[in-house]
């Protein structure tokens, strides 16, 4: 019998038996949450299948961060409507000014072992957790709620062992681009992007959630991580020591597919306009004539305390390009009350940052910082399609917080390692 | 029979349902006048109820947003062809009762006359003359299309009931 991956592992205690890739499983879920732009749906669908109730209210989550505070009517009749369903069910409600789903949920909710369903295609930030977290519709979630239930195909698995690690002026967030940019947005399709390696386990857990974050954009199920020291030390720092169980991947667990990252070689990328696979070097000549009109420095792949930190810390003594508006949103009200503590948000302003609220903002386009026809965007987001900051005439290059920084200071797509 | 509309690789469920009509989503009939939007400003305007939505490699990637695959569908769109689609957007369409068919779209050309047959199989192509074999879903997925999606389903069987392989 040869042994499981970390997928493999987590479906099979979940199911209560030994499970495989290309498996169908019935398996229980142990969190479940929509937000507000899939919420409403969710819920509708609930009560035309008769379940407008929670299997585990305690473990069945509303939050509302994509239109956070709402900027139109019909969002705000959104937002009435959820709050109502969540009061009517004993869902956990997180209103406006909690943050972005994934991030607050990872904070207080996420479990090493857990099967979490998001109606949210960035739920797999989970996997860092140790978790097996995917993103489905309104419809499934609607069922993982009121049911307590889903359906899964348990997914073959791609290793991605690091070795090394990441120099300075590198993030995580230029891995990710890396593997993206080599395996493309379909390159992980139905699988699951397992990591491991010396350069994971001494990674920090705000780096380790980028990478996960952006599984989806290579088209992956879920990217699990193992649940290890730094796992304990993040769940222990957020007074949830007692939710600790550690999981490896077993030694001979079969992958459909290994890949070797050495970390210690890595530039900092950009992805430019139209897919998150666009990937160039930082000093790409062709990005030196590209004047950036908004940098935006948020998004779950992005916005902790630890990205607003280093962030503050490139610009400190700096004050931003004159023709670039810099727009900071921190991912949750634990980001934002850290960055305000540390003094980080008032040198940010002086600087010439804008602060939003915690939430989604400008990253799916529906405020908080839509650029303007033919304007040029570098956000620490995760996706840069046509249209996806609300504007099909604006062009959205992604890169780390680092490249943010060194960007927002010169206006131009800048090598942060001529900064730090 | 329906006319093909085509679209190339890689479509985006922000191309297929932008973020900019987020205000829409609790009101699918105006939501559904900008499906397809920015990847083509004259699909929604001029598709006819039977027509197919043809796309490339990896259709639908990108967000989880169930809003993609209805929209599409309340256009009258009779299926979604493509060589490969993203996991989300495929599940929510058969969820939603919208066929999603994986074959060789490269013999597609946009306006080609189109019919499906399910019980074979085989998506023709009348223009010209070809038929594109396409796989069964499998049985937990054919389950949930043939109710209608799974809305339908749930209401009728009260549960999931999935057959494990």
């Amino acid at each position: 019998m040869t042994g499981q991956t970390l997928a493999e592992k987590i479906l099979s205690e979940k199911t209560g038996k030994r499970v495989k890739a290309g498996d169908l499983v019935i398996s229980p879920v142990d969190l479940a949450y929509v937000q507000d732009g899939t919420g409403p749906l969710t819920f509708r669908q609930m009560e035309k299948m008769g379940i407008a109730k929670a299997a585990d209210p305690s473990r069945s989550i509303v939050f509302i961060d994509h239109a956070s505070p709402p900027p139109r009517k019909e969002l705000a009749a959104d937002h009435v409507y959820l709050r109502e369903f969540a009061a009517k069910t004993g869902m956990i409600l997180h209103d406006i000014g909690d943050g972005v789903c994934h991030q607050v949920a990872f904070e207080k909710y996420v479990r090493p072992w857990d099967v979490v369903i998001g109606a949210d295609s960035h739920t797999v930030m989970g996997g860092a957790m140790g978790a097996f977290a995917t993103g489905m519709g309104s419809t499934d979630v609607g069922v993982a709620i009121g049911l307590g239930k889903t359906w899964l195909r348990v997914p073959e698995t791609l290793k991605f062992e690091v070795r090394g690690t990441i120099p300075r002026g590198v993030m995580s967030k230029d891995l990710i681009l890396r593997v993206i940019g080599d395996i493309r947005t379909d390159g992980a399709t139905y699988a699951s992007m397992e990591w491991g390696g010396d350069g994971i386990r001494g990674m920090p857990m705000h780096e380790r959630m980028t990478l996960s974050n952006m599984a989806i954009e290579a088209g992956g199920k879920c990217g699990p991580i193992p649940s290890d020291e730094e796992t304990k030390r993040y769940l222990a720092a957020h007074a949830r020591a007692e939710e600790w169980r550690p999981i490896e991947p077993d030694d001979d667990a079969e992958y459909a597919r290994a890949f070797e990252y050495d970390a210690s070689h890595l530039e900092p990328l950009v992805a430019t306009p139209g897919s998150e696979d666009n990937v160039v070097s930082v000093t790409d000549p062709t990005l030196r004539d590209v004047p950036i009109h908004e940098v935006y420095l948020g998004a779950c792949t992005n916005g902790r305390f630890e990205d607003i930190e280093v962030f503050a810390k490139l610009v400190a003594g700096e004050i931003k390009a004159a023709g670039t508006r810099v727009i900071v949103t921190p991912a949750s009200k634990e980001a934002y009350r850290q960055a305000l503590a540390a003094g980080l948000l008032e040198q940010l302003v002086d600087f010439g940052a804008m602060i939003n609220s915690p939430g989604c903002a400008a990253c799916p386009g529906v405020h908080g910082g839509i650029p303007g026809d033919g304007e040029n965007v570098l956000s620490t987001q995760n996706r840069n399609y046509t249209g996806r900051m609300g504007n099909p005439n604006a062009f959205v290059y992604l890169g780390s917080p680092m490249t943010a920084a060194a960007t927002a200071i010169y206006g131009v797509i800048t090598d942060p390692r001529t900064v730090v | 029979m329906g006319r093909a509309w085509k679209f190339g690789d890689n479509i985006s469920t922000d191309l297929i349902s932008a973020g900019r009509y987020y205000h829409l989503r609790s009101n699918l009939p105006e939501l559904a006048k900008h499906t397809l939007e920015d990847a083509r400003a004259d699909f929604a305007p001029n598709v006819k109820t039977g027509d197919f939505v043809v796309g490339g490699r990896n259709f639908g990637k990108g967000s989880s947003r169930e809003h993609a695959p209805i929209v599409i569908k309340m256009c009258g769109t009779r299926a979604v062809l493509a060589k490969s689609f993203a996991r989300i957007f495929y599940r929510n369409c058969i969820n939603n009762g919208l066929p999603a068919i994986v074959c060789d779209t490269d013999e597609i050309d946009e306006g080609d006359e189109l019919e499906v047959d399910f019980g074979k199989g085989i998506v023709e192509n009348r223009t010209k003359g070809v038929q594109l074999p396409f796989a069964p879903l499998p049985p937990a997925m054919e389950a949930i299309m043939r109710e209608g999606g799974l809305v339908e389903f749930i209401r009728k069987h009260g549960d999931l009931l999935v057959t494990e392989q």
